[in-house]
């Protein structure tokens, strides 16, 4: 029943940031359904509550849920160690859709904590893609996720990383995730996936689109405030779309014009 | 006192009941084990609560309904029927305003977590109009017609036997016609009753919409549905057809929500409205909830409680740090234009029923048919300035 | 497309090739020092391939990158008004290659070819408007925890 938390047990818990932690879940009893890249769980902290949190990794039954701290809910889940309990509802919303992407040319571009939902698309994709770019923004350094991960991922994809502030040791890119397009060319056969900060993914979606990426082909994981998870307690509004049923990720056709209304 | 027993009813399911039979309607619910809820007079008001009796019914009261205002007055016959848009609705108890969720323990090391056994009675709802029925239905839509069903509502809803009361009485802040939802009842009920409220042959017209309606229909003290009464009872009907309070624009209002998002009217009618909510309170379709987590002391045990929640709290809308719809106008926008408009891309249906609770128990008098005419009336001034209609 | 050719695209067949007949083909190391800031603007680039990062002078410090410029893009706008003197300063991150502008001829050109000119001046502030776009985004902090919402 999806209204009641299962239970699960921390595996691992890994600090990725300062902030935020990747926990590896595996089920105490029955797992619950398998997941797909792109949905998300309602991740309970026992006797706090439950955030959502899109899957970071998926193996098997074994799922993994990268936790940035933000409030009391995700502080209490970055504080778990292995063994720990916690609940997990779920899997919730529409993942990325991958139709034809298989032999394609397939942009991701992620922007901070963004790349944590689009991590085990790239997993699946890397192979499968006919080519495959992976654009990373984050803050500084210090704060890019998985950073061991998106290097290896350089020798099968395009990777390029950016950061917003550089530290002394970066040698790399500095400047925004946009600034990175002129380097993978999008165009009117690219498959864009994009997930990161409101702002960030409607800068990142204008830009493709005046790239000719068409717009049911740029995909975004949007976020509003969820409760349930299931439909039914109304929170996650936009507009016409319930996000937790009808998202979280969902195509620029359908979402472009929503993104600009105020307060929607 | 006849109970079980009575005459067998007519084979095509209909007949005539007077006041007797409407008491042998609630002992013969209650005596299968139905816990019966009906209007009743309290307060001032026709609320809804459970009914001991069919004598608790509110025989005799009217009221006056406009915009803003809701008073209780004494009618010159006895209809017990002839008054609408109380505060309460049945999403009161079919969609309860608090209930716990799920209990969870974790002090064997083990997390393990529990739902409530749903409770054993079903309930019997007497004088559902029908407008509440079709918002029942629109709820039944909600929260059991997608991919995951809400157990609580579920548990509640199935077994529950609807006895719908057609209007013969519209209020002023009534417009179920222009809603397509009334005064006649739809699809839905177990049985339903028509009030012919004549002095010295109080009486209503009683047809059964199910198998179980037809099965207890069979077993009231019935008289054969005669032409007058089907007449009387059909005319009533169609005569408080005439008489609606007000009306929706007769537009497309699914696309009107959708165009006019930008209007100045948000800010013109957020200038009035207090955002306190009571619409969403008192609106039969409203099913916004909250949840809230508390432990013990131990700290071992923890529940879930589920709160009826409005989208014009601050907190509905939050994230990272603060209300996407922080404003007044956004908020009363997001209402309008979900139970109005985009409720027909999430769900397939208008989510409102013109039973005119929410003009009625706004404490501004706000009234969603005058919001939406004016809506109408500046998307026409705007299309036609710009030359034709927006896409 | 091989080129970078977003400063040119769109330009009528004579102004751009004018263009490009002043322009060289320039090949740097990693770690090599374009300009300085301060230094006279004397030139501009659009960058073929490799990365450059631009630089302030901060004492006591080694000079802060605060952005880097990669393929296909305009590399110095200071050429473009007076005082021509560089704002910041720019240093190869790994090899370059670009095509190399020299200002002073183009700003010659600009003014025998005004429409040249006019095209030259708007395209270099739509990029100059781009880059200070994506300055303010950054300002915003929007990876931040709090989205860089600061109460």
């Amino acid at each position: 029943m999806s209204a009641v938390p299962v239970p699960y047990r921390v595996a691992s818990a890994r600090p990725e940031t300062a902030d935020s932690v990747s926990l590896e879940l595996v089920a105490q009893d029955a797992p619950l359904p398998g997941f797909s890249p792109g949905q998300f769980a309602m991740v309970y902290a026992f006797g706090v509550g439950e955030v959502p949190i899109s899957v970071s990794a998926i193996d098997g039954a074994t799922v993994t849920f990268t936790v940035r701290s933000v409030g009391a809910v995700s502080a209490a889940l970055g504080r778990l160690g292995p063994g720990s309990p916690v609940g997990l509802r779920g899997p919730f919303g529409t993942g990325w859709n991958l139709t034809g992407t298989a032999d394609a040319d397939v942009l991701v571009v992620a922007g901070g904590i963004g790349l944590a939902p689009l991590r085990p698309v790239v997993h699946r994709l890397l192979g499968p893609a006919g080519r495959l770019s992976v654009l990373v923004g984050t803050r500084t350094p210090a704060d890019l996720l998985y950073p061991d991960e998106v290097a290896a991922w350089g020798g099968t994809a395009r990777v390029e990383v950016t950061v917003d502030r550089p530290d002394r040791e970066w040698s790399g890119s500095v400047g925004v995730v946009t600034a990175l397009l002129d380097r993978v060319e999008p165009g009117p056969g690219t498959a864009a996936l994009v997930c990161g900060p409101e702002v960030m993914m409607r800068r990142t979606a204008d830009a493709l689109l005046a790239r000719g990426v068409p717009a049911d082909r740029i995909q975004l994981s949007l976020e509003r405030n969820m409760r349930c998870g299931t439909g039914h307690c109304g929170h996650c509004q936009l507009g016409p779309l319930l996000l937790c049923r009808d998202g979280p990720v969902v195509d620029c056709a359908v979402s472009r014009q929503l993104l600009s209304v105020r307060e929607l | 006192m006849a109970v079980d027993g009575g005459s067998p009813g007519p084979p095509d399911g209909s007949g005539v009941i007077g006041t007797d039979g409407l008491a042998a309607l609630v002992e013969i619910l209650q005596a299968r084990g139905f816990t019966v809820v009906g209007p009743t007079v309290r307060d001032g008001a026709i609320v809804l609560d459970e009914l001991a009796s069919a004598e608790q019914l509110p025989y005799g009261w009217g009221v006056e309904l406009e915009a803003g205002s809701y008073r209780l007055r004494e009618r010159a016959d006895r209809a017990a029927f002839a008054n609408a848009a109380g505060p309460h609705s049945w999403k009161t108890y079919l969609h309860p305003a608090r209930v716990r969720q799920w209990q969870a323990d974790r002090s064997t090391g083990r997390l393990s977590v529990e739902t409530d056994e749903p409770a054993p009675h079903r309930y019997a709802f007497l004088g559902v109009r029908p407008c509440d029925l079709r918002a029942i239905a629109v709820q039944d839509r909600v929260l059991l017609g997608g991919q995951h069903r809400d157990p609580v509502y579920q548990g509640r809803r199935t077994g529950a036997f609807l006895v719908s009361v057609e209007c013969t009485e519209p209020g002023g802040t009534c417009f179920c016609v222009s809603m397509g939802t009334g005064p006649a009842a739809g699809p839905g009920y177990d049985l339903v009753l028509t009030e012919v409220a004549d002095p010295g042959d109080h009486r209503f017209w009683i047809r059964s919409g199910s198998p179980e309606g037809a099965e207890i229909l069979a077993r009231l003290p019935l008289r054969p549905a005669d032409p007058q009464t089907v007449d009387a009872a059909r005319e009533g009907v169609a005569s408080a057809a005439d008489r609606m309070g007000r009306s929706m624009p007769e537009v497309d209002l699914h696309r009107l929500m959708a165009g006019t998002l930008d209007a100045p009217r948000w800010d013109e009618v957020a200038e009035r409205c207090l955002t306190c909510g009571n619409c969403t309170m008192v609106c039969p379709t409203c099913f916004c909830t909250t949840t809230q987590d508390v432990t013990d002391l131990t700290g071992d045990h923890a529940e879930r409680w589920r709160l009826w929640d409005s989208c014009f709290d601050l907190d509905h809308s939050y994230l990272h740090g603060g209300p996407v719809r922080a404003s007044a106008p956004s908020r009363y926008r997001q209402w309008l234009t979900h139970k109005l408009g985009t409720w027909w891309d999430q769900f397939g249906s208008s989510g409102c029923v013109g039973c005119g609770r929410c003009i009625v128990w706004c404490p501004v008098a706000i009234d969603i048919t005058e919001e939406a005419a004016a809506l109408n009336d500046w998307a026409g001034r705007r299309d036609a300035r710009s030359g034709g209609e927006q896409p | 497309m091989t080129e970078p050719q977003r400063l040119l695209d769109g330009l009528p067949d004579a102004h751009r090739d004018g263009l490009l007949a002043l322009a060289r083909d320039r090949e740097f190391p990693a770690d090599s020092r374009l300009f300085d800031e301060g230094g006279p603007a004397d030139r501009f680039w659009l960058i073929r391939s490799g990365e450059v990062a631009l630089d302030l002078y901060v004492p006591g410090r080694r000079p802060p990158v605060v952005e880097t410029v990669g393929p296909g893009q305009l590399l110095g706008w200071s050429w473009l008004f007076p005082p021509y003197r560089w704002h910041l300063g720019a240093r190869t991150l790994g090899p370059v290659t670009a095509r190399e502008f020299p200002a002073a001829e183009v700003r010659a050109l600009c003014e025998a070819v005004p429409e040249l000119g006019h095209e030259l001046a708007v395209r270099c502030a739509a990029v100059i408007a781009e880059r200070l776009q994506a300055t303010r985004l950054r300002l915003l902090d929007l990876y931040a925890p709090d989205g860089g919402d600061r109460s």
